[in-house]
């Protein structure tokens, strides 16, 4: 959540062990005066929406080879501007012109920009930049957001990554302009884990996938021979909770990404279902069935004695954590049909928060806390939010049968998925806080189950 | 073992008896349970099957190895009865016998709510096996949800057949 406020022009960041911080050209002009200016700038909600931002193709020093998928630095400029124009664009925000359209500024451009011919072209914001080619393979991002009719800079922030991880680059130069723009927190630069689906309604193969926040890097887990559901990312993206069949019986396992490797969370000769970590990723939720009861519990993620969290003779299942990680919203049928329930992290004070007639189900909670999506059924599934104490519900979706939402780190963008009535063809579906920008994301086959993972640092 | 088994046979005959009417299983048979079923049907050939073999058990049940629900419910209706209660003569007959009961849902539930509910369907249907005198030792569970429909369309005629609960013998 640093990566929010890479307002001073000095801010040159330090992603992770594989994205070292850089020292990318400084402004010549001098930066702390502009803040002031620029708060003013950005006006309400809806007006940011509507501003026309540029996206030239990013400049570079020397167009030399790299090693990243793109190709030479100029083309690896090209391809950067590409992916920050399509995040925009396929989120719906702001108006974007790609690069494909816009002439390509040269490299001393990028720090002094012709406002005068940008301002010619009717546009309000100008995000450019460059691309170096490092000694050792890395490429170094620099990102720069103008406001074209103030003829001011309004943030930078630069990148050095790993060949293979350019397109991070370009997610975190989105986010800088979004976040900038919309004052929302940021949440292209994240990844997301689901279930990847092939084959016929009644032989469904059914694999962990994970990929980018766009559907890039895309890369399947598991093998299929056994059916996989539920994932859920870790929040340090180390590890994957989801269910599969072991013997014959649904298991919870956790997939370790750096080790490529998979084991069971627990032994247990009842079936297991729903796996969910707390905020920090010390606990995790299951809910497991002993005789027709399903209730949920806890227990350390690294092992350890479970604590049971309901006891209710009915169906309780599934569970998400405020972010604060002090309560805990899930589904329970003790009401005689699935109802969504919040209770507090040590299971004390369980208290029904739906009542909307017909059911309510898959309960997440937002990461800014201030509401909860969820399935709501009466009829067709669709996809909806309320607030914590089970007020102001709102539909985002309507079709035949949406489910299972998952929050975008920031909590303004939903995943869930859709099914087709009939052929029974799944797909992940993405859709804004308030209802609009609906879409389908592109994966290889169909898919369900979406988890959406924290911002990346 | 020998008064037990009367008393089996008899519980069953007198569940026969009472379950005359059945208002909700479908009224025509579902077909082979081919791929949906995770266990081998063990079929021996072109002959009569092997007694005591899953093929017999399908042959002597004819459609009673699966038992039918009503939307989000799990009780044991009086088709149920009649269908566990000649489960229960078979299991009987072959006392080494175990089965795994698998529960299942239609399409028109969420994904981990459908899949504990046909954990407690299974289940359901298991405690009345148990009930009828058969040793739940010998009885397993497992649900599959929603993940393994049997029927294919997304109404209600295929929906009544998904929700179900099947008995598959183990070879």
């Amino acid at each position: 959540m640093k990566l929010t406020h890479l307002l001073a022009a000095t801010a040159l960041v330090a992603m992770s062990a594989t994205l070292a911080a850089q020292d990318a050209p400084q402004p010549a002009a001098t930066a702390p005066a502009q803040e002031e200016v620029l708060t003013g700038t950005v006006s309400g909600e809806g007006d940011w929406q509507n501003q026309s931002i540029a996206i030239p193709a990013f400049a570079t020093n020397a167009d030399v080879p790299t090693q990243t998928s793109a190709g030479t630095t100029a083309a690896l400029g090209f391809s950067v501007a590409s992916v920050i124009y399509s995040d925009l664009r396929n989120n719906g925000l702001f108006k974007p012109t790609g690069p494909g359209s816009l002439p390509k500024p040269a490299l001393p451009q990028v720090q002094a920009p012709d406002y005068g011919t940008w301002q010619t072209r009717g546009t309000d914001m100008l995000l450019q930049g460059y691309v170096r080619a490092e000694a050792g393979g890395n490429v170094t991002v620099g990102c720069y957001l103008y406001d074209v009719s103030l003829g001011q800079r309004l943030t930078q922030a630069g990148w050095t990554v790993a060949p293979g991880e350019w397109r991070r680059a370009a997610h975190k130069c989105a986010d800088m302009a979004y976040s900038r723009l919309s004052g929302e927190n940021p949440f292209f630069d994240s990844r997301i884990a689901y279930i990847a689906e092939t084959g016929p309604k009644d032989r469904r193969m059914k694999r962990l996938a994970v990929m980018d926040s766009d559907g890039a890097n895309h890369r399947f887990l598991t093998t299929g021979q056994t059916t996989a559901l539920t994932p859920r990312y870790s929040p340090d993206y180390k590890k994957i909770l989801y269910l599969s069949y072991f013997n014959g019986q649904p298991r919870i396992y956790i997939y370790d990404l750096g080790t490529n490797s998979q084991s069971l969370l627990l032994q247990s000769k009842h079936p297991l279902f729903a796996p969910r970590w707390s905020p920090d990723g010390k606990w995790v939720l299951y809910s497991m069935a002993i005789a027709g009861n399903t209730d949920i519990y806890k227990m350390p993620a690294a092992g350890g004695a479970a604590i049971k969290l309901t006891d209710s003779p009915g169906i309780d299942i599934g569970g998400s954590f405020s972010p604060d990680g002090s309560r805990i919203v899930f589904e329970s049928d003790r009401s005689a049909s699935q109802q969504v329930y919040v209770m507090n992290a040590d299971g004390s004070g369980q208290k029904r928060i739906s009542f909307f007639g017909g059911r309510s189900a898959t309960p997440e909670w937002s990461p800014r806390g201030d509401q909860i999506a969820f399935t709501h059924i009466a009829g067709n599934f669709r996809i909806a939010v309320m607030d914590p104490s089970g007020g102001s519900l709102r539909y985002l979706t309507d079709a035949w049968q949406d489910e299972a939402p998952t929050w975008a780190p920031n909590g303004r963008v939903l995943q869930f998925f859709r099914t087709t009535r009939g052929s029974g063809k799944t797909g992940v579906w993405q859709v804004d806080i308030t209802g609009k920008n609906e879409r389908k994301l592109e994966t290889p086959g169909d898919g369900s189950d979406p988890a959406w993972g924290p911002l990346r640092p | 073992m020998k008064t037990r088994s009367a008393l089996i046979l008899a519980l069953a005959a007198s569940s026969l008896a009472l379950s005359a009417c059945s208002k909700k299983a479908p009224q025509i048979l579902p077909p082979d349970p081919g791929g949906a079923v995770s266990t081998d049907n063990g079929g021996t050939g072109s002959q009569a099957p092997l007694p005591g073999s899953q093929a017999d058990f399908l042959a002597q049940m004819m459609g009673q190895d699966t038992i039918y629900f009503d939307t989000d419910r799990y009780n044991i209706d009086g088709a149920d009865q009649q269908a566990l209660a000649a489960q229960a003569v078979w299991l009987a007959k072959y006392p080494a016998k175990r089965i795994t009961i698998e529960g299942h849902c239609d399409e028109r539930g969420t994904r981990e709510y459908n899949l504990a509910l046909g954990e407690r369907r299974a289940n359901a249907a298991k405690n009345y096996l148990v009930s009828l005198g058969i040793d739940a030792g010998r009885i397993g569970t497992v649900s599959h949800g929603k993940e393994r429909p049997l029927a294919l369309g997304s109404n209600e005629e295929s929906w009544a057949k998904n929700r179900r609960a099947v008995t598959v013998t183990i070879d």
